[in-house]
């Protein structure tokens, strides 16, 4: 299967000299994102819209072009040839928004507060010996033990981007949010219109200075189009969506399938994908509980649930959603077809295998405990559809509905059932979150109490996962890659749902807008 | 009246402390925990411990709430636990649009809900009576979102008469803001135009039974002046305390009604800052409804005074 | 209507029936919640489809022979779910009407006759009275997990005082009237004297109060699904079959207007009834409080 709509692409190229005209009247972009804005720590928060917020008000030491590579952005670097030490130069007339100039120092301050704070920063800051600024404009990293990555996590829009801040904020402690938004990025945060939950407004910042490279992703020149952006949030997408027609909204960020059809009726409306990444929905088992704590009912499951059922009811239109057995998401470099004898077959069929499965396994019938998040369409229909097949099979499931605050915090604890534990949950993850081993959270198989919800314990997964960071040559890290897929399937720490592509819809009248992993606010006029 | 304002107002104290602790202790035991909203789904469990312990919400439950009761006598709400700003500048933010939502409602429901209550009453049994009745129990019977999505595809989709969502401050001018605060204003009305106009109906029909209308109906009075200056007048107590009782009613509505028409009030801020846990946020908000209702049920039992000679407070 | 009877207290109710036959609205009415009452009891028998059975290759179909309002985005039969929606909407209305009537009532008697617990009970009534019921309900689903107990349970509490201040003004009125003060005389207990001479009064009143109670539940189940904060969608009722179906307002407006249409018509039914009630039973007590 494939989207139908092309990501915005090659258009980009041309944009850069856009900017050379000279701005008639102030333009100003009203969007709808998917999400309000209630906190700015880009840092702390591992929320997507926290994240394009982050985007728009820093800037990162290297950028990630559309194939994934790492490039230059506020700065050049050089590998030594052992690869251990990695040197970092800061770009000449980088400014901090407050006009102070950005040094290496505050770049330091800002990589050990990301360590402390990203998963698979930790990871790295493990294998790393020291991170030091050797003048106003060189930081150097040194390892203690190879690690192949330091250049993709430095380089990464998945949560969390190691955004650069100035010292002073950057020293605030790691539980701590930073509430002044000085950054160095191509927008300014306007700070006394910003309303938590409802809106936030960026000005254009006119001291930032472009790179000369063509856009791409989080790479290139990020030039600004643009005098004003304001966020928007609306709670309802009817509304969104009139607001969108009636001109008063120019871009939304993520619209419902289901009403594309209104849109596409509408000449001065454009839809398609500009999240040039698509989610992967995640049915995530307790492996510490009952009756999921049986590789054989994990199983029974895994065969129970059906990929094209759950993304049918939750999506609607099939040309926005792919099925693929890949971990790391459908397209990605480490995509295989590991596990893939879970899925294949007519549901049907799968089913008579699941109900084989479950009767082998010895389930007495402990009841499942589904929670249901009712405030989140995206995620509230597939609980109810789980729940449907597993009766099927043979399971006994009670679906607890909730709101998604207290699901979250919920997923946190593994006491029993009764005492408000849980068996499974679905939620989504930007497939730049989950595309190599190192950053798939549902992926950490120490069955520790600090690892992602779920808990799944596998010694073999912890020992590719390591031999995958030293791993040097893509064809080494995809043969590590697909030993842990095939494990993760048969094991059954969760069952990939398959993948959504979320929809834009915008006002014909925008020019240029960007694909990137995330929805991208330079390049784009008006 | 003066000593009894000072009692009534003494009165309130024990009510905003119940109300304080009940909110308090309600929301501390919700399951659900803040320092996941501001960390997001994909944190992991020492991170959010760090975010806890910062926040505070690791010492005792006692401990807070003094602390929260000392801070707010010393006119320091706290600050949102989410976004970090102070709970009151969040609220002034949001208090406008909810203010002029309360008002416009208010404003059609006493241009509309007066009039047509005295006229069914005037008429008893007639045809304006009979719509009043009518309209009353279908106000109360359709659910305000129902009323809104109507409301929205008849006059904004279709006839394009009004923006179909959003608002403009006073600020801009009275002319966008009219057009935009119009049709929630009217949704939200629907309910409190069917409560008083049949309250004024049953009021009057009381009244203009009484002897001092048909003294002043005998003295050759005009319909017009025994109606609304003599009946109404004397009506009105029933009729005032039906808004007071409502309010919480109006509350409800405008938690909807801003959900349907976009509209960055503070019901949307509230159900936001119960979904994300902000303790802070929930518990002023729901202290400054709460102080709202007490405030304006005691100016209604004042305004009793006023409005109905036969009540004298010592 | 309120003003349709004013019937002669004392006379034995039957023969006032008789006297003053209901007036057409009410025999509406009660029609209306007898077909309402049916549906709920006999869902099982009435709906086509089980009212949670998904098909995904059958979302959002419009009405049809075999489904003859349609499908909502589950591709479950709105038909059937409506039917089944009856036995929800009538619990939440009966679970708030009648938990806030077992705990306001003695709550009520109480306060009324011991003034010197008095005034502790009302302050705290009062407090319960200022916080807005939508946002204590809000708080409250949150706060359990999401089921039909905790719904009724979240619209029942600020139900409550209501109940509490109505006995307690029917107590308050009674304790002046001579057969109580001639009963106290004469050396009857307080229970007895409660339950024989009290409990009495505050009878009509209540049912009267009942059902705009039980009309208002389940007007706020509906806000609360409408919010994304009521009973989880795998139990359709009203209220979240309305919240589920807005999303498509714009595809399908039926949706939303089905069960709308429905839970209106029901809600109306029990105001009339309660209006006629009234009018009967407690002529005297006026308007009404929200």
């Amino acid at each position: 299967m494939t989207f139908r709509f092309k990501t915005v692409g090659a258009a980009a190229l041309v944009a850069g000299s856009l900017s050379a005209m000279p701005a008639l009247a102030e333009t100003t972009l009203n969007v709808v994102m998917q999400a309000p804005l209630r906190s700015l720590d880009p840092i702390l928060s591992t929320a997507q819209i926290v994240r394009t917020h982050g985007f728009m008000v820093f800037d990162t030491l290297l950028g990630m072009d559309a194939k994934y590579n790492p490039q230059p952005q506020m700065a050049d670097y050089v590998v030594s040839a052992d690869k251990l030490t990695y040197t970092l130069t800061l770009r000449e007339g980088l400014k901090w928004h407050d006009g102070t100039p950005v040094t290496a120092a505050d770049c330091v301050a800002s990589l050990k507060r990301w360590g402390e704070n990203d998963g698979a920063a930790r990871t790295m800051m493990a294998h790393v010996a020291s991170i030091e600024a050797t003048s106003d404009t060189v930081l150097v990293i040194k390892l203690a033990k190879p690690f192949g990555q330091v250049l993709e996590l430095l380089a990464k829009p998945s949560p969390v981007p190691p955004f650069m801040m100035p010292k002073r904020l950057a020293e605030t402690p790691a539980g701590k949010q930073v509430t002044e938004m000085i950054g160095s990025g191509p927008f300014r945060f306007v700070a006394d219109q910003y309303r938590p939950g409802d809106q936030a407004v960026y000005v254009k910042n006119k001291d930032y200075k472009p790179r000369s490279e063509p856009m791409s992703w989080t790479a290139g020149g990020k030039v600004i189009n643009v005098d004003k952006v304001v966020w928007k949030a609306m709670p309802d997408m009817q509304t969104s969506i009139n607001a969108l027609q009636s001109g008063d909204v120019d871009l939304i960020e993520q619209v419902t399938i289901d009403l594309l059809p209104l849109l596409k009726a509408n000449d001065e409306i454009k839809t398609g994908a500009i999240n040039a990444l698509g989610s992967q929905v995640t049915g995530r088992f307790n492996h510490r509980l009952p009756p999921f704590d049986n590789p054989k009912v994990r199983q029974a499951a895994m065969y129970a649930l059906d990929q094209d059922q759950l993304m049918q009811t939750a999506i609607g239109d099939s040309q926005y959603y792919k099925l693929c057995a890949s971990v790391y998401g459908c397209d990605v470099p480490l995509a295989s077809d590991a596990g893939a004898e879970y899925l294949k077959g007519s549901a049907k069929e799968r089913m008579a295998k699941a109900k084989e499965l479950l009767k082998a396994s010895g389930y007495n019938g402990t009841p499942v405990l589904m929670m249901q998040p009712t405030d989140l369409t995206i995620l509230s229909t597939q609980p109810i559809v789980a729940a449907e097949r597993l009766r099927e099979a043979g399971f006994k499931v009670d679906v607890a509905s909730m709101d998604w605050a207290t699901l979250q915090s919920r997923k946190n604890g593994w006491q029993p059932v009764a005492q408000g534990g849980w068996n499974m949950f679905f939620t989504y993850w930007g497939v730049s979150g989950i595309w190599n081993p190192t950053v798939h959270a549902m992926l950490d198989a120490s069955g520790a109490d600090t690892a992602w919800s779920g808990w799944p314990k596998s010694a073999r997964v912890e020992e590719l996962r390591t031999a995958y960071i030293t791993a040097s040559t893509l064809d080494e890290q995809k043969k590590i890659a697909r030993e842990i897929q095939q494990i993760a399937f048969d094991e059954g720490f969760y069952f990939n749902a398959g993948e959504f592509q979320s929809v834009a819809a915008w006002n014909a009248k925008l020019k240029n807008l960007q694909p990137g992993p995330i929805t991208l606010f330079w390049g784009v006029s008006k | 009246m003066a000593s009894y304002f000072l009692r009534r107002l003494a009165m309130a104290i024990p009510v905003m402390f119940f109300v304080a602790l009940f909110v308090f202790l309600l929301l501390r035991l919700t399951p659900g925990d803040p320092a996941q909203a501001i960390a997001g789904d994909q944190a992991t469990p020492a991170q959010l411990a760090a975010i806890r312990e910062n926040l505070g919400l690791d010492r005792p439950i006692a401990s807070q709430f003094v602390t929260w009761i000392a801070g707010m006598a010393e006119g320091d709400f706290g600050s949102s636990l989410i976004s970090q700003r102070p709970v009151l500048e969040m609220i002034g933010q949001r208090i406008g649009p909810t203010l002029a939502l309360a008002v416009m409602a208010m404003i059609f429901t006493v241009v509309i809900s007066l009039p047509l209550g005295v006229l069914a009453a005037w008429r008893h049994g007639g045809m304006v009576d009979r719509f009043v009745m009518a309209l009353s129990v279908v106000g109360f019977s359709v659910p305000i979102f129902v009323i809104g999505y109507v409301l929205i595809a008849v006059f904004a989709v279709n006839l394009k008469w009004f923006p179909v969502q959003g608002y403009k401050p006073l600020a801009e001018g009275f002319g966008p803001f009219f057009h935009r605060i119009l049709m929630p204003g009217l949704a939200l009305s629907f309910f409190y135009i069917a409560l008083v106009s049949r309250m004024t109906r049953a009021s009057m029909l009381e009244v203009l039974r009484e002897d001092y209308v048909r003294t002043a109906r005998a003295k050759g009075l005009g319909e017009r002046i025994v109606l609304f200056r003599h009946a109404l007048r004397n009506a009105a107590i029933p009729i005032l305390t039906v808004v007071g009782t409502g309010f919480a009613m109006m509350v409800s509505g405008v938690v909807v009604t801003e959900t349907v028409f976009n509209i960055p009030g503070l019901g949307r801020l509230v159900v936001d800052g119960v979904l994300a846990r902000d303790y802070p946020l929930i518990q002023a908000i729901i202290l400054l409804t709460a102080g709202t209702y007490v405030l304006i049920n005691l100016l209604i039992d004042l305004s009793y005074a006023l409005t109905d000679p036969r009540i004298r407070y010592q | 209507m309120s003003a349709s009877s004013n019937p002669a207290q004392g006379t034995h109710p039957r023969r006032r029936l008789l006297e003053n036959p209901p007036h057409w609205t009410t025999v509406l009415a009660v029609a209306v919640l007898v077909v309402v009452i049916v549906m709920a009891a006999f869902a099982p028998q009435l709906a086509n489809f089980e009212p949670t059975k998904l098909n995904a290759a059958m979302r959002l179909k419009p009405a049809s022979d075999t489904y003859w309002l349609g499908t909502d985005s589950f591709g479950r039969d709105l038909y059937s779910r409506v039917v089944y929606g009856a036995r929800v909407s009538l619990l939440v209305g009966a679970g708030v009407a009648i938990g806030a009537i077992v705990i306001g009532l003695p709550l009520g008697l109480i306060a009324g006759w011991y003034r010197g617990i008095d005034g502790v009970l009302m302050r705290m009534m009062d407090g319960l009275m200022a916080i807005p019921g939508i946002l204590l309900a809000i708080a409250i689903v949150a706060l359990v997990r999401g089921g039909l107990v905790t719904v009724i349970i979240a619209i029942m509490i600020p139900a409550i005082p209501q109940v509490v201040r109505l006995v307690r003004a029917r107590v308050i009125a009674a304790r002046e009237e001579t057969y109580v003060d001639a009963a106290v005389l004469l050396g009857t207990r307080p229970g007895k004297l409660i339950r024989k001479h009290l409990l009495p009064t505050t009878i009509a009143p209540l049912i009267v109060q009942g059902t705009y109670m039980y009309a208002s539940a389940i007007l706020t189940e509906a806000a609360l699904s409408f919010l994304g904060v009521g009973i989880g969608t795998e139990v359709p009722s009203w209220g979240n079959i309305m919240a589920e179906g807005r999303l498509y307002f714009a595809i399908n407006p039926w949706l939303v207007f089905w069960p709308a249409i429905v839970l209106s018509l029901c809600i109306l039914s029990i105001n009339l009834l309660g209006d006629a009630l009234r009018d009967r039973l407690d002529p005297k007590m006026q308007g009404r409080a929200p």
